[in-house]
């Protein structure tokens, strides 16, 4: 049996996603949680690790994993149990992690097009800083243990291997972060550590059920990381499996600078955590009470809600809609927008997705990452300049350099069509029947073939009259009067 | 009942360096206490439910208020290798 | 006026209150008396009284107590009777000493024990044994044996020890005082440097039981810094009993019978003791707990276990003893607790580590914790009965020095009375019931939990009638 070539390869992709949660204490004592503070100056006995300390559950975290459970979709367990994970390290101060095993908060659930396996509270470990010029742990002989971090409350969400491209991978788990911020969970900052993802991925032939051997990307800590060591790792798969080699399952670190892919030395060499339930804990049990406080503090609309809305009741196109919603700035700026346009433009109101075309553009000239709403470009301006177009007051392409103007300027589009000379201009402006002549006169060959029924051909001429025009009239005006012209 | 091997491979888990005269005491010990202890794997246990909590509470949580820290000068001070305001260890990873 | 230091916890509250001793004077003629100490059962006495002494105000009236070195007293070593924290001083107090310090009972000394409280006779201690004041040949028992020979010499009115598997009991036994280990939660286990945290429990360890009553009324209650500590129902009342009369006592022969190792001078006090018992009115019948002679191996895998997790912090990292720190960090792990663990500390590890093993769990942990539920149904079944469960508190008076350290199991085996109640967390107590070849015997009275008041009560009736009389001991 031969090995099926590469490209009848799929990769089969899992998350899993570490999620420090903004409470003001810690996981099970009452130290503040810190970002950048010196070190060592929010710890105490029991996030020490000190002897004869004892953990005791933050409230707020569990209210916050239930809220997170029930954005997404999960069966919050009615009884779960903490345990302790048994490995040694510097950064786990008691030798084992206080964390979830096989009674965890939630069960199940789905986000978008990935469904939910798990959900469980853990603590976090503290932080080891290395000794040497990289700060890399490689190349350092001495290291040392900051525990203001040690101890925060740290929510892990693992996914079912859904996912099936690198590109899935980084928009879903947008769609995650925008869902976590609008909670208010977490400040889901992936350069802060706020939010960290792992990725499970394995490849096996397109069609097949049964999973491949999977190995574990650790700790990518940007969006464009997750997407580029993923497909690094699909690729490196691919050529294993095509050069008749077996994958091997190992934990490997994406270096994105070389965009290399190294084995991580295993902190457990034989990785067994000999979970047992935590005896200084006893039961969480989720009642009537407690749920109700959690959907009492949800918002009202979740980011995927927010995506079926926009497409099915807003009309817009389903990558549109789904765009719009995961990346909530986007979406609220549209909203504001489509307000100002519905608002104030009553005649033949613009449509929901003739206006969702301006935001690309809008993005494109202000940076895929900014937010349109700190631009100089305010909604209700887009909102004018969108309906000015479907009025005809401005071509399509003028409209483009009017846009290009506001992000530089700000102001109103109105006054910068007119300081500009952007307007329109139609059949009833008399220069224009002249310009469409000339056009036809320049290149008879084209015309010859328009009127053979060619209308390909017709594209150099639109193209002469809209240089001509500078773009002020309509392309389709323009193709309309060229017809007329020739007499068709 | 426990062999050599495996009395490495626990030593590892738990991080003891046993010395070659200790490894084979332990393993005479441990086996003569599993011996007797094997006995509740007669037991007919079924349907019984493990006690995995000694008292019948349930939900104990505290609010998420912020209480007093160490000083970092009391935490350091019983600390084998202070380094950098932090405690120094041999760095993982490192031969 | 007679000395001082054969006056029990409870007279000397009194006398203070009264104005007739002052609680300096009391503190300090305990204080020499530790210092002088050559049982061992120390490992740091005060230098002076406490400013802040003589409080006549308080119920305990300045009567200090000795705290076995386990519990966290802010400034002052806390080892857990261990190498691996030889010198460690915590940044704070364990709350039960607080407590009993806020109730008037300032800190006289830290008592010696078994190192990590894994032990029966104190010779598992890092920084010596314990020798016991009835015989200095003998072991005092453990792991509590430093605040138990402490007691019985009149080295401190009294102490706090704490009982996982027997270990305020059987030293108790061993040394001819009272040992009380109360209902799982009724004390708070926060700054109890943990040995096996499901049944770890802090007690007193006194001359009488009205001692033992009065330090407890001042142990209980919720500690919010504890997760598994309960509100307990109710004060504990000082006992007055005068006799047994309705009461009804259970023999368990699962435990007591024949077959059951008890030396035969244990016996015969024993069933003298319960003669005693049925003359002061109660009714004494065999009852039945068909899963307690499994309780000594359900906990060798469970506490073992536990400790082998709550033992993993002691790593040379942020305290205590750091061995080879200059090699790499598997080194210093495995050197650091090699060096510094004792060889007992070491088996219930690597005991406890195997117990969890992937593979094992099931078998050994899991198995374990099925076994304890069943335990604890017996005794339920049995209160149904009963008032109280009875038995001998330590199947063998004191034993020499030695005799049973190359036999680890053997050891274990003294356990076998006391460890049924740890598992099941439910109160006992041990009192002084006779002499057996010279050497203390302990009878032991078990309670459904929260029964503390009730237990102490019968237990002060038949203390009245047995009439021990420990005074030779405190020479």
């Amino acid at each position: 049996m031969g090995v099926p070539p590469v490209s009848d390869y799929e990769p089969v992709i899992g998350l899993e996603i570490h999620v420090q949660l903004s409470t003001r204490t810690k996981m099970f004592c009452g130290c503040r949680l810190s970002f950048s503070d010196p070190p060592n100056i929010h710890t105490c006995p029991t996030c020490l690790g000190l002897p004869g300390a004892l953990p005791v559950v933050n409230e707020r975290a569990i209210h916050f994993g239930i809220m997170i459970g029930l954005a997404l979709g999960c069966e919050i367990s009615e009884r779960s149990l903490f345990h302790r994970k048994n490995y040694f390290y510097p950064d786990l101060p008691k030798g084992y992690q206080i964390s979830q095993y096989d009674v965890p908060l939630c069960l199940g659930g789905r986000l978008g097009e990935v469904r939910i396996h798990r959900v469980h509270l853990e603590e976090d470990a503290a932080k080891l800083n290395h000794l040497g010029a990289s700060g890399r742990i490689h190349g350092s002989d001495r290291s040392w243990v900051d525990f203001n971090r040690g101890g925060t409350p740290l929510v892990e969400i693992v996914t079912e291997p859904d996912i099936r491209s690198p590109e899935q991978a980084r928009e879903w788990l947008i769609l995650l972060r925008t869902t976590l911020r609008q909670l208010g969970v977490s400040d889901v900052d992936m350069s802060q550590g706020s939010l960290r993802c792992d990725a499970n991925v394995s490849i096996r032939p397109t069609g097949t059920t049964e999973l491949g051997t999977k190995t574990e990307l650790k700790n990518m800590n940007s969006f464009a990381f997750l997407e580029r060591g993923v497909r690094a790792e699909i690729e490196r798969q691919r050529r294993l499996v095509e050069h008749g080699e077996a994958v091997v399952q190992e934990t490997l670190h994406f270096d994105p600078v070389s965009g290399g892919l190294t084995p991580l030395r295993s902190k457990e060499e034989a990785h067994d955590y000999r979970y047992f339930p935590e005896p200084d804990l006893v039961p969480i049990v989720v009642g009537e009470e407690m749920m109700s406080a959690a959907r009492a503090d949800m918002p009202a609309e979740l980011p995927a809600d927010r995506a079926v809305r926009f497409e099915r009741d807003l009309g817009l196109h389903a990558d549109t809609a789904r765009l719009f919603a995961f990346r909530s700035e986007l979406g609220d700026y549209f909203e504001r927008a489509l307000a100002a346009a519905n608002g104030s433009h009553k005649n033949g109101g613009l449509e929901p997705a003739e206006l969702s075309n301006w935001i690309p553009q809008l993005v494109e000239r202000i940076g895929s990452d900014a937010d349109p709403a700190s631009s100089n470009v305010t909604p209700e301006s887009l909102a004018t300049l969108a309906t000015m177009v479907k009025a005809r007051e401005v071509s399509r392409d003028a409209a483009r350099e009017v846009l290009t103007l506001l992000v530089k300027e700000g102001g109103d589009p109105r006054a910068i069509v007119e300081r500009e000379g952007l307007g329109a201009i139609t059949a009833q402006d008399n220069g224009l029947a002249e310009i469409v002549d000339q056009a036809i006169a320049s290149d008879p060959a084209a015309a010859e073939q328009v009127r053979a029924g060619n209308m390909k051909a017709i594209g150099p001429l639109v193209g002469h009259v809209m240089r001509e025009t500078k773009g002020r009239a309509d392309g389709g005006e323009i193709t309309r009067l060229i017809r007329k012209a020739l007499g068709l | 009942m426990l062999e050599h091997e495996q009395v490495l491979h626990v030593a590892r888990l738990a991080r003891l360096d046993l010395g070659e005269g200790e490894v084979e005491r332990m393993a005479g010990e441990l086996s003569k206490v599993l011996d007797h202890i094997e006995k509740i794997r007669e037991l007919d246990l079924e349907g019984v439910p493990p006690t995995s909590h000694v008292i019948d509470v349930v939900n104990v949580l505290r609010a998420d208020e912020p209480t007093p820290s160490l000083p970092r000068d009391v935490i350091l001070a019983a600390a084998p290798e202070p380094l950098h305001d932090g405690f120094g260890v041999p760095s993982p990873g490192a031969a | 006026m007679s000395d001082p230091i054969d006056l029990t916890a409870a007279q000397a509250a009194e006398r203070i209150g009264a104005g007739e001793i002052t609680a300096a004077e009391l503190f300090e003629a305990y204080r020499a008396r530790a210092a002088a100490d050559d049982l061992n059962a120390f490992t740091w006495v005060a230098d002076a009284a406490p400013e802040s002494n003589g409080r006549p105000d308080t119920p305990l009236a300045g009567v200090p107590i000795a705290a076995k070195d386990l519990f966290c007293t802010e400034g002052v070593p806390s080892q857990s009777g261990s190498k691996i924290l030889e010198g460690y001083r915590p940044p704070y107090t364990a709350t039960v000493v607080s407590k009993l310090h806020e109730a008037g009972a300032p800190l006289l000394g830290k008592t010696n024990q078994d190192e990590f409280a894994m032990g029966s006779s104190n010779e598992n201690s890092g920084f010596g044994p314990v020798l016991n004041p009835w015989d200095h040949g003998r072991v005092p028992g453990g792991s509590s044996g430093g605040s138990a020979a402490a007691v019985a010499a009149g080295l401190a009115p009294w102490a706090i020890g704490t009982d996982t598997g027997g270990s305020i009991r059987q030293p108790a036994s061993l040394c001819g005082i009272v040992g009380l280990k109360p209902t799982y939660g009724a004390c708070s286990r926060y700054g109890m440097i943990a040995f096996a945290s499901s049944l770890d429990q802090a007690g007193p360890l006194t001359r009488d039981v009205t001692d033992a009553a009065l330090m407890l009324r001042h142990m209980i209650g919720r500690d919010h810094l504890d997760s598994t500590s309960l509100e307990f129902p109710g004060e504990i009342a000082l006992p007055s009993a005068e006799d047994l009369k309705g009461i009804r006592l259970g023999v368990p022969e699962d435990l007591t019978g024949a077959e059951g190792g008890i030396e035969p001078g244990v016996r015969s006090n024993f069933e003298a003791t319960l003669e005693l018992a049925e003359r002061l009115g109660a009714s004494i019948e065999p009852c039945r707990l068909p899963h307690a002679p499994h309780a000594l191996s359900a906990y060798y895998l469970i506490a073992p276990a536990e400790a082998s997790a709550n033992l993993a912090r002691f790593d040379g990292v942020r305290y205590g003893l750091r061995v080879d720190g200059d090699k790499d960090l598997v080194t210093m792990y495995s050197r650091t607790r090699e060096v510094g663990f004792g060889p007992e500390v070491k088996r219930r590890i690597m005991l406890g580590t195997y117990a969890l093993s992937s593979g094992y769990y099931d078998a050994y942990y899991g198995t374990a914790q099925k076994v304890r539920t069943k335990i604890a149904e017996d005794f339920r079944s049995a209160f149904e009965q009963f008032d109280f469960i009875v038995t001998p508190t330590s199947p063998c008076v004191a034993f020499e020095l030695g005799a049973k350290l190359s036999d680890p199991l053997a050891m274990y085996l003294n356990d076998f009375l006391a460890v049924p109640m740890s598992l099941a967390g439910i109160p006992a107590i041990s009192i002084p019931s006779g002499l057996s070849d010279g050497l203390p015997v302990g009878f032991q009275l078990a309670a459904p939990a929260f029964n503390e008041s009730r237990l102490l009560d019968a237990a002060y009736a038949l203390e009245r009638a047995v009439g021990f009389d420990g005074s030779s001991a405190r020479v």
